[in-house]
Parts: C-alpha cells; sequence; structure tokens
C-alpha cells in the first residue's frame, strides 16, 4: 500500500512540474504571438500608408501636370488621329 | 492533607467557572475566525477575485479603423491612417521645470505659450495638447519622458483626390464621424465598431495570456461607387474650366452610364479642398447637383414632345404655326428667340421654340403631363442615398392653371435639380424605361420603369440628334466622329418671386453614342457672365469636351466615322 502511494506521489509531483513548463512555454509562445501579431498590424498600417501615397502620386492631376510641362504631351487632335477598323473576315482576336 | 506539602500558591483553590471561560473565550474565538472565512469565501468572493484580477488583468481597447471608399475600379477615394494624440493631465505636467516644457512645445510645434496656457487648465484633468500627429513625432514627444503626458491612437482620414472627389465622397469630423457626402450618408457602414480583450500582464508589461474570449474590433466596410475617377477628373477639369471662361457663379455636371444609371461622376464648382478645410463655407461643400432646384428650361421640351408622340396627338412631321416669335396666351406673352414661323414637330426641338411646345403641351390634359412628370422622377427625391437629396417643385397637376400648364412644356414653373433631370433622360437612352440613378457600383442589372414607349424614344433621340447639328441650338455640342443627341436650356433666374433680367442658367443635357448610348452628361452653369449665357454657347462645349473625352477614354467605337480618319488594318501580324 505505502509503495503504491509513494508511486503515486511521485506520479503527482511529475505532472505539476509538467503543467508549470508547458504553462510557461504557452505564455512564451503566446508572447511571440502578440509580437507577430503587433508586426502584422503594423505592416498593415504601413500598407495604407503606402496606397495613401501611391493615390496621392499618381492622382490625374499631378500626372497631366507632369506629361504637359515636363514632358510637352499634349491630347491628339482628332485631324490627326487614325482610326484603325479591325477586319473581322481576317479572323482571330486583337492582340 | 496531601496539599499541605506544595506550594502555598497552588493551593490556591481555584473556582470552575474560570476555566469553562477561557474554554469559551477560545471557542467563540475560532468561530469568529470560521464567520469571518466564510464571509471572505462565500459572501464577498466575487469581489475579491476581481480585485485580485485587477492587479494583473488589464483590458485593452482594440481600435477599429474606418472603412476606405473606392472608386468603381478600387482606386482610394478615402482613406484612413493611423495617427497620435497628445493629451496631458496638468496637475501632473505642474512641477515641469520651464526648460523642458519649451523643449515640448517645440517638439509638438506649438508656440510654448499656448503649451503652457493649456498646463494653467487646473480644473480639466484630460487636455489635448495636440491632436492627430504621426506617429513619428509623436514617438519623439513621448521619448521627452516628461510625466503626465500621454498619447492616444486615432485614425485620420485622407482624401486622395482632393477636390475632384470632394462633393460626392464628402468628409468627417475630428471625431471620425461622417459629416458630409459619402461619409455621412455610409456612415453606420464604414464606421466599424471598436473591440476589446481582457489580458494577463506579466511584470514587464508583456501581455502573456487572454483571460476571456475578446470581443474583436469590426473594421469598417469598405464602400464601392460608382464613379470613375478618370471620368470624374476628366468632368472636374472641363466644368472648372467653363465655370471660369464665363465667370459664372457655379455650375454642375454629372455623367451617367445610360445603360446602367450608375453615376460615374458628379462634379460641382466652387470646390474645396477636403484635406484642408480651414475656411470652407457651405457654399463651397454643398453637392449643387443634388441638393440645388434650378428651372430646367427648355431641356423639359423633349418630354412635352414624347408625351404628345405616345398619345398620338402629333407625329414628328405634325406642322406647328409658331408666327413671329410671340404669342398671346390667357393673358401672358410667350416667346422664341428667332422667329420661326410654321415648323414641323421635330423643329420644335431642334430650333427649341416655346410657342411650338405650348401648342403641343395644350393639346393634352394636365393629368397626362402630371403623371408623365411624376413617373419621370420630378418632385421625388433621385434616391441615390446621398444626403439632402432636392425632391424637386412640381404642382400637383389638379392645381394648375393653363399658363402654368404652357409654362412648363419648357421648363418653367416647375424646378429640378441636376440629377434628377438626368435621371429622366435615361428614358431616351434605354428604350422608353426610366432607370434607377446609383452612386453605388451596380453589380446587378438595374431595373427600369417604362415611361415612354420605345419608338418615341427613338423619334425624340432623332429630333434631339438635329439640335446638335447646324440649324439646331447647339451646333457646338457636337462630337467628331461620334453621333450624339442632347438639348439646350436656358432659364432666367427666379428670384424674390420673379424672374431675374439678367442672371440666368444656362444647361445642356444629352447622350452619346446615339448608336448605343453610353454616357447621359448633363451639365448646367449657374449664372454665366457676357454675352454669352444660352445653353447653346455656354453648355453645350462643356458638353462636347466631356463626351468626347470619356468616349475616348473608355474607347468606345466612334458610330459615325465620317469625319474622321479611317484605315483597315493592313496586315495581320499587327492585330
Amino acid at each position: 500500500m505505502a509503495r503504491v502511494n509513494v508511486l503515486l506521489l511521485a506520479l503527482v509531483m511529475l505532472c505539476a512540474v509538467g503543467v508549470i513548463t508547458s504553462q510557461h512555454r504557452a505564455r512564451k509562445v503566446f508572447v511571440e504571438l502578440e509580437a507577430e501579431q503587433a508586426a502584422a498590424k503594423k505592416l498593415d498600417e504601413e500598407f495604407t500608408q503606402l496606397r495613401l501615397e501611391q493615390s496621392t502620386w499618381a492622382t490625374n492631376k499631378r500626372v497631366e501636370a507632369l506629361a504637359s510641362k515636363n514632358l510637352g504631351m499634349r491630347l491628339p487632335e482628332p485631324e490627326t488621329t487614325m482610326i484603325v477598323t479591325l477586319d473581322n473576315r481576317a479572323g482571330g482576336a486583337p492582340r | 492533607m496531601k496539599f499541605e506539602k506544595r506550594a502555598p500558591q497552588l493551593r490556591l483553590k481555584l473556582e470552575g467557572w474560570r476555566s469553562r471561560f477561557v474554554l469559551v473565550m477560545i471557542i467563540s474565538g475560532f468561530a469568529a475566525l470560521a464567520c469571518r472565512a466564510f464571509y471572505l469565501q462565500a459572501v464577498q468572493t466575487d469581489f475579491l477575485q476581481a480585485k485580485g484580477e485587477a492587479r494583473y488583468g488589464r483590458v485593452l481597447d482594440l481600435p477599429a479603423s474606418r472603412g476606405s471608399v473606392m472608386d468603381r475600379n478600387g482606386k482610394p477615394l478615402a482613406i484612413s491612417t493611423p495617427v497620435e494624440s497628445i493629451w496631458i493631465t496638468p496637475d501632473d505636467v505642474d512641477e515641469v521645470p520651464d526648460a523642458k516644457i519649451r523643449i515640448l512645445a517645440q517638439a509638438l510645434g506649438l508656440p510654448a505659450e499656448e503649451v503652457r496656457q493649456k498646463i494653467a487648465r487646473k480644473d480639466r484633468q484630460f487636455v489635448y495638447l495636440k491632436r492627430q500627429i504621426s506617429p513619428e513625432q509623436a514617438a519623439k514627444v513621448m521619448a521627452l519622458g516628461i510625466p503626465g503626458v500621454f498619447q492616444q491612437r486615432e485614425f485620420r482620414r485622407y482624401y486622395p483626390a482632393g477636390d475632384v472627389m470632394a462633393h460626392v465622397v464628402g468628409f468627417t469630423g475630428i471625431e471620425d464621424n461622417g459629416q458630409e457626402g459619402i461619409e455621412l450618408a455610409e456612415d453606420a457602414r464604414l464606421a466599424g465598431s471598436p473591440g476589446s480583450r481582457k489580458v494577463i500582464k506579466d511584470r514587464k508589461g508583456r501581455v502573456v495570456e487572454d483571460v476571456e474570449s475578446m470581443r474583436p474590433p469590426k473594421d469598417g466596410e469598405p464602400v464601392t461607387l460608382s464613379i470613375d475617377e478618370r471620368l470624374q477628373f476628366l468632368a472636374h477639369r472641363e466644368l472648372k474650366a467653363a465655370v471660369e471662361q464665363a465667370h459664372a457663379r457655379g455650375g454642375s455636371l454629372a455623367i451617367v452610364d445610360a445603360r446602367t444609371g450608375e453615376i460615374l461622376a458628379l462634379v460641382n464648382q466652387p470646390d474645396y479642398n477636403p484635406n484642408n478645410r480651414t475656411n470652407v463655407t457651405g457654399a463651397q461643400t454643398r453637392n449643387r447637383s443634388v441638393t440645388d432646384l434650378f428651372e430646367p428650361g427648355s431641356t423639359m421640351k423633349p418630354f412635352t414632345v414624347a408625351a404628345a408622340l405616345d398619345s398620338g396627338i402629333v407625329t414628328p412631321s405634325t406642322m406647328i404655326a409658331t408666327g413671329q416669335g410671340s404669342m398671346q396666351f390667357a393673358g401672358w406673352t410667350i416667346s422664341d428667340t428667332h422667329a420661326n414661323g410654321t415648323i414641323s414637330v421635330a423643329q420644335v426641338i431642334q430650333k427649341s421654340s416655346n410657342i411650338g411646345s405650348a401648342k403641343i403641351m395644350m393639346q393634352m390634359s394636365p393629368e397626362r403631363m402630371g403623371t408623365l412628370y411624376r413617373d419621370l422622377g420630378f418632385g421625388t427625391a433621385p434616391q441615390t442615398g446621398f444626403p439632402g437629396e432636392a425632391k424637386g417643385l412640381l404642382r400637383p397637376w389638379t392645381k394648375w392653371r393653363p399658363i402654368e400648364q404652357a409654362t412648363m412644356s419648357y421648363g418653367h414653373g416647375i424646378s429640378v435639380s441636376l440629377l434628377q433631370l438626368a435621371r429622366a433622360y435615361t428614358v431616351f437612352t434605354n428604350d422608353g424605361e426610366l432607370l434607377p440613378l446609383t452612386l453605388m457600383r451596380r453589380d446587378a442589372h438595374a431595373i427600369g420603369k417604362r415611361v415612354i414607349t420605345s419608338e418615341t424614344a427613338v423619334e425624340v433621340t432623332r429630333m434631339m440628334e438635329m439640335a446638335v447639328m447646324p440649324g439646331g441650338t447647339a451646333p457646338r455640342a457636337q462630337v467628331p466622329g461620334y453621333r450624339v443627341a442632347g438639348k439646350t436650356g436656358t432659364a432666367h433666374k427666379a428670384e424674390m418671386g420673379g424672374y431675374a433680367e439678367n442672371k440666368y442658367r444656362a444647361s445642356f443635357v444629352g447622350f452619346g453614342p446615339v448608336s448605343h448610348p453610353r454616357f447621359i452628361v448633363a451639365v448646367m452653369i449657374d449664372e454665366p457672365q457676357g454675352a454669352k449665357y444660352y445653353g447653346g454657347d455656354v453648355g453645350a462645349p462643356v458638353f462636347s469636351n466631356v463626351m468626347g473625352a470619356a468616349l475616348r477614354m473608355m474607347s468606345v467605337p466612334p458610330d459615325a466615322p465620317g469625319t474622321l480618319n479611317v484605315q483597315a488594318p493592313t496586315g495581320r501580324s499587327e492585330g
């Protein structure tokens, strides 16, 4: 009887230590998860900022101003426009 | 005696009650402890556990970000990015030496005096020093380590398209709530709801465990508009140029998809920059094309003729005598700009004859016209979901006087918004069916409501095509390479119970290409100055520029290529 009790006590002690280590590991992993989530959030925020920046650089107004001022581009006049019609009999979709 | 050998003290005879007294005291002492233990364990357990948890548990707020607004192609029109607000508890900052206050003010970019004033507000526990600064700047401020200075995460709204989209998208207030435009109309969808989570923090302040399931924050939904950013920009540029050239007080322009009823562009002048609204007035923020009413003038004539054709009262070739350009009717004078003589119904539209349309109108019952106007959506808000939509003024037909009915035939005595006018024109582009308008991208097919027969729609379209040809009122509305149709409108502004002598509203509503309509463009210029104030002179060129550029931008094949250089491809390889 006493031997069984000692055995059980040892088992209980083992389990207790097991619980403690696994709890500790769980917390460590959780902290890592938190850090990764924070990083993800930060990247998300950076993404919106970059999206904002991109759309600010790419506004039609700015592109048009750059095209006409720096590159000297202008809209083609109807007289200088050539309309190219697709010959259906030739077959094949335009690439 | 046996006891006599002992010390005399021990010979004392103790009285029996004393030992019993001590026993009772000890028992009652234990009883008190047991009661206390019971009280703590059973009665106060919740309170104590909560207190204990408060030592290591924390509730974290999880802010939700506001949904972005996008155009139909997914280009961002309004985006929230995180910013920081710096706030203080004045009592704690009080002891900070003056030199450090100066450094703080410098880091914030504020005058030191302003910071001192804010610190002096002893009646408050919470004072904002500066709101919505960049996270980098906030980090610098917090690095100073001044006690009683805190930061708070907030979101700031940016509008990359700026003034081009200002009226449609609107803006939010500093508390991130919608105040104008789509931001207001769709606030419930965009706003989202913040969440929270309960956690256990360790000694170093790291979160080590979630205590209970968290309430996740619900980010606002993105809203996709029907607006096409490129068309919007085009419309904005052309309208702005036209308003400046005509020295007009304002103007509006709408582009509507002729087949789906989606609003592709909606611009107004004057406008404002939603990113910097320091000196913005109501006149600038108003979305005139939706909220402002005006008398449409001759742009209503196609509906008069459509009703007459539908009722079989006239045919396009029925001749109408308009005489010398002046007619007496019920004690009033109806006049034309030119003497047109006897002209056909089609020419009434082409030449925009007031007398002609009044004569056609008077052959119809008020009920017929009243129901037609109602079916066309006049007098009811367009239901695009935009805040402050005007319903327009349309008196019930039962109360019409004859002169009222006559003037309504050419768009006087009735008030509409530009968007209502554009909506009514969908009957011509959609085989006689009126399409509901929307500002949201429409993925399903719109269901129209029949107002006129498709034959009538074709006939009236032909007449409106004549109006933009030589001999019509608006040859300047022509678009090279495309067949377009439209109608001019010029109305005196109604002011203080009468019509202002020299204040006008010039408008033009049209669509193209006629063979397969893609766009409806409605233009209205408010009070053009100078000798040219007619819709055909002020509105039509804007229509032409916008329509032409829009058709080219969307690669719509020309349906009248006669005026263009056309070349068939020479070889297959280049296809």
